[in-house]
């Protein structure tokens, strides 16, 4: 995209997209060192350099009645749906106010009044539920979509299959979109894929397919968009394949052997923050102090999560059996 | 009062529910147009149509896991495995998503739902479709668990099962859509947590659920030809267990078998022997008996697969053990 074209979005519309993966950044980077320090535990996936995918996408949905459901890299998410780092923080340090009481942890965040259902912790296993909740705004009569995520080690799972059928079968207000950052955990996409393309796996269902190019906010916003658009009016699914790449590992534990630090030099030079932050300043609608200031907002936000969940209490022992059954 | 089958006792339940609350629809294989593989919904789909009486293809991973979605975003459904032999390809969409999604969001996301279907041994089948299954799902938190064994008690837990803000995990049986008893024509609710007690009785406590009951009940009539009086407890619901009942009962007649069509190991009918050992230990004066299914995958022979599960004479012989007859 050019950044001649960047004028055809109000100035305020960026900088929220700027900001948003800025503050994912550095949120995940803080979540990193606290994670080395152990006050993080168990599994913790990072999404630093998928950012353009969550926020572009999300950028599309109305959250007031609009459904988004994701993975169990779920933190990137959960900040563009708007949730507060506070109680993000406080969740992964297991507090009672964290978003989700202590219970979830990394993988379950949930905060259903900003559209944000989670979270999920097997792989796939979101997809079928996501599809259901698009079933609730054609029973309903109601204008509505869900944007379901899942990652390339997903779309291999026979629910995915299972739920597209349906989606189209049904003519389900969904967007399915196949964050492809090339590895399901240590394992290149390539080598259990009987197809480079991910996005023609629609194709059984005559479910439209579309690659996007993960790393520019506003191509995904863009596709998102429309897709969104073909899902509310007329009840067609669509399935996005967003190319995408993590530059830590599969999770905390993972060194990331099994790539090579040239391949994840050449995606740092694609960075999402810094195409957008360029086009920007290009177009003279960014200053670097203003960036500067911006990233020192989103470093204190992170700071400030830090603070909150380590002074934030325990759940009590008595919370063991809340909300086992309603 | 009217007699009706099981199978009627259980549509009437779905046909009210239907009419009384928009948001509950039901869906699975061959619901709708065929009127169901057990003919459960017969004529459902005629009278509310492709929208709420929902065919789907099969896959029970998928159809099940979008009814948890559904009911994630505040609908009411209702799955029909057409088995639970076919439930165990959506057991993780029951298990990691409905069981759990109230816990792990920290009591924000409710799962209304109810996933029903026959269970246990039919006739003829051979393994792959004669499996009790009950354990597994009574295994797991987040769940209830009921499998009534009258007319009466279908329709009014499966009323309740619908209204209920939890997964309900509602086991029927093939042999059971048949059985028929007095079912009142007026609405009535029962209760999702409580065992009844089937017949009264001082001498033993018979404990079981869903179609072995009507074993239990000619082995009581046998037992009774010897002079020895039987208490049938029917639990009803299998998660949570109520407790209470059958204490009360072992309390009293001191003696218990239960009878369970499960496989014995880490069964239903293993965990309330357990419970009656444990918690009323100063009261027994024999140990307690378990009559269960044995060991073996179901074969298809009839006299062998007749062998395998509980029987009366079975029934009759762990009661006479645990009196020293």
């Amino acid at each position: 995209m050019k950044s001649s074209s960047l004028s055809s979005y109000p100035i305020d519309f960026l900088k929220k997209l700027l900001k948003d993966m800025l503050l994912i950044r550095r949120f995940e980077e803080k979540c990193g060192q606290m994670y080395g320090l152990q006050k993080i535990g168990g599994f913790c996936h990072l999404y630093i350099g998928q950012e353009a995918v969550a926020v572009g996408s999300i950028a599309a949905l109305d959250l007031n009645r609009d459904y988004c459901l994701t993975a169990y890299r779920d933190h990137g998410h959960a900040l563009a749906c708007g949730l507060c780092p506070n109680g993000l923080m406080a969740e992964l340090f297991g507090k009672a106010t964290g978003c989700s009481r202590g219970k979830g942890g990394s993988m379950h965040m949930f905060d259903i009044t900003k559209g944000m259902y989670g979270g999920n912790g097997i792989v796939g296993a979101q997809i079928p539920i996501a599809t259901g909740m698009a079933m609730r705004f054609r029973y309903k009569k109601e204008k509505g979509v869900v944007l379901c995520f899942f990652g390339d080690g997903a779309i291999h799972q026979g629910v995915f299959h299972e739920s597209l059928n349906l989606a189209k079968l049904w003519k389900l207000p969904i967007v399915y979109i196949c964050e492809n950052n090339q590895y399901g955990m240590g394992t290149d996409f390539h080598r259990v894929s009987a197809v480079e393309d991910l996005s023609i796996k629609g194709a059984a269902y005559n479910i439209p397919g579309k690659q996007v190019n993960g790393m520019d906010v506003l191509e995904v916003y863009e596709e998102v968009l429309s897709a969104v658009n073909q899902a509310k009016e007329e009840g067609i699914p669509t399935l996005i394949e967003a190319k995408t790449y993590r530059y830590k590992g599969h999770s905390m534990s993972d060194p990331g052997k099994y790539r090579s630090k040239e391949e994840l030099e050449s995606y740092k030079q694609q960075d999402p923050i810094l195409i957008l932050k360029n086009q920007m300043v290009d177009a003279k609608i960014l200053t670097e102090e203003e960036y500067q200031s911006y990233d020192e907002e989103c470093k204190n936000i992170s700071n400030e999560s830090v603070r909150f969940a380590e002074q934030s209490p325990e759940p009590s022992l008595s919370s063991l059996y809340e909300d086992v059954l309603a | 009062m009217p007699i009706i089958t099981y199978r009627e006792a259980i549509r009437q339940a779905i046909d009210e529910e239907m009419q009384r609350d928009e948001s509950v629809f039901i869906l699975g294989e061959e619901v709708a147009q065929y009127d169901g593989a057990y003919k459960v919904t017969q004529g459902l789909w005629k009278k509310y149509g492709s929208e709420r009486v929902i065919d789907t293809p099969i896959v029970e991973a998928g159809f099940t896991g979008i009814a948890i979605g559904a009911a994630m975003a505040g609908l009411r459904p209702i799955v029909e495995w057409m088995t639970f032999n076919f439930s165990l390809l959506a057991l993780d969409q029951v298990v990691n998503n409905a069981a759990k999604m109230l816990y792990m969001s920290g009591g924000q996301i409710k799962v209304p739902i109810v996933f029903r279907g026959p269970n246990g041994p039919a006739e003829f089948l051979s393994s792959q479709h004669s499996q009790a299954f009950q354990s597994y799902y009574a295994h797991i938190p987040g769940l209830k668990v009921v499998a009534p064994s009258t007319p009466y008690d279908a329709k009014g837990m499966l009323k309740s099962a619908i209204r209920d803000d939890n997964p309900v995990v509602f086991l029927e049986a093939e042999l059971m859509y048949a059985w028929q008893g007095e079912v009142p024509e007026g609405e009535y609710l029962l209760p999702l947590n409580k065992a009844d007690i089937k017949r009264q009785g001082k001498d033993i406590t018979l404990i079981t659920y869903s179609k072995p009951i009507k074993v239990v009940q000619e082995a009581a009539r046998q037992l009774e030809k010897e002079g020895i009086s039987s208490e049938i407890i029917d639990l009803r619901s299998l998660r949570p267990i109520d407790e209470e009942t059958l204490y009360a009962s072992v309390r009293k007649t001191n003696r218990c078998v239960v009878c369970d069509e499960s496989w014995p190991v880490a069964s239903v009918g293993s965990h309330v022997a357990w419970l009656i050992s444990k918690n009323c230990f100063d009261d027994l004066d024999a140990p307690v008996e378990l009559v269960c299914s044995e060991d073996v995958p179901m074969p298809y022979n009839h006299t062998l697969e007749l062998a395998v599960q509980p029987s009366v004479e079975k029934v009759v012989a762990a009661a006479r053990k645990v009196l020293y007859l």
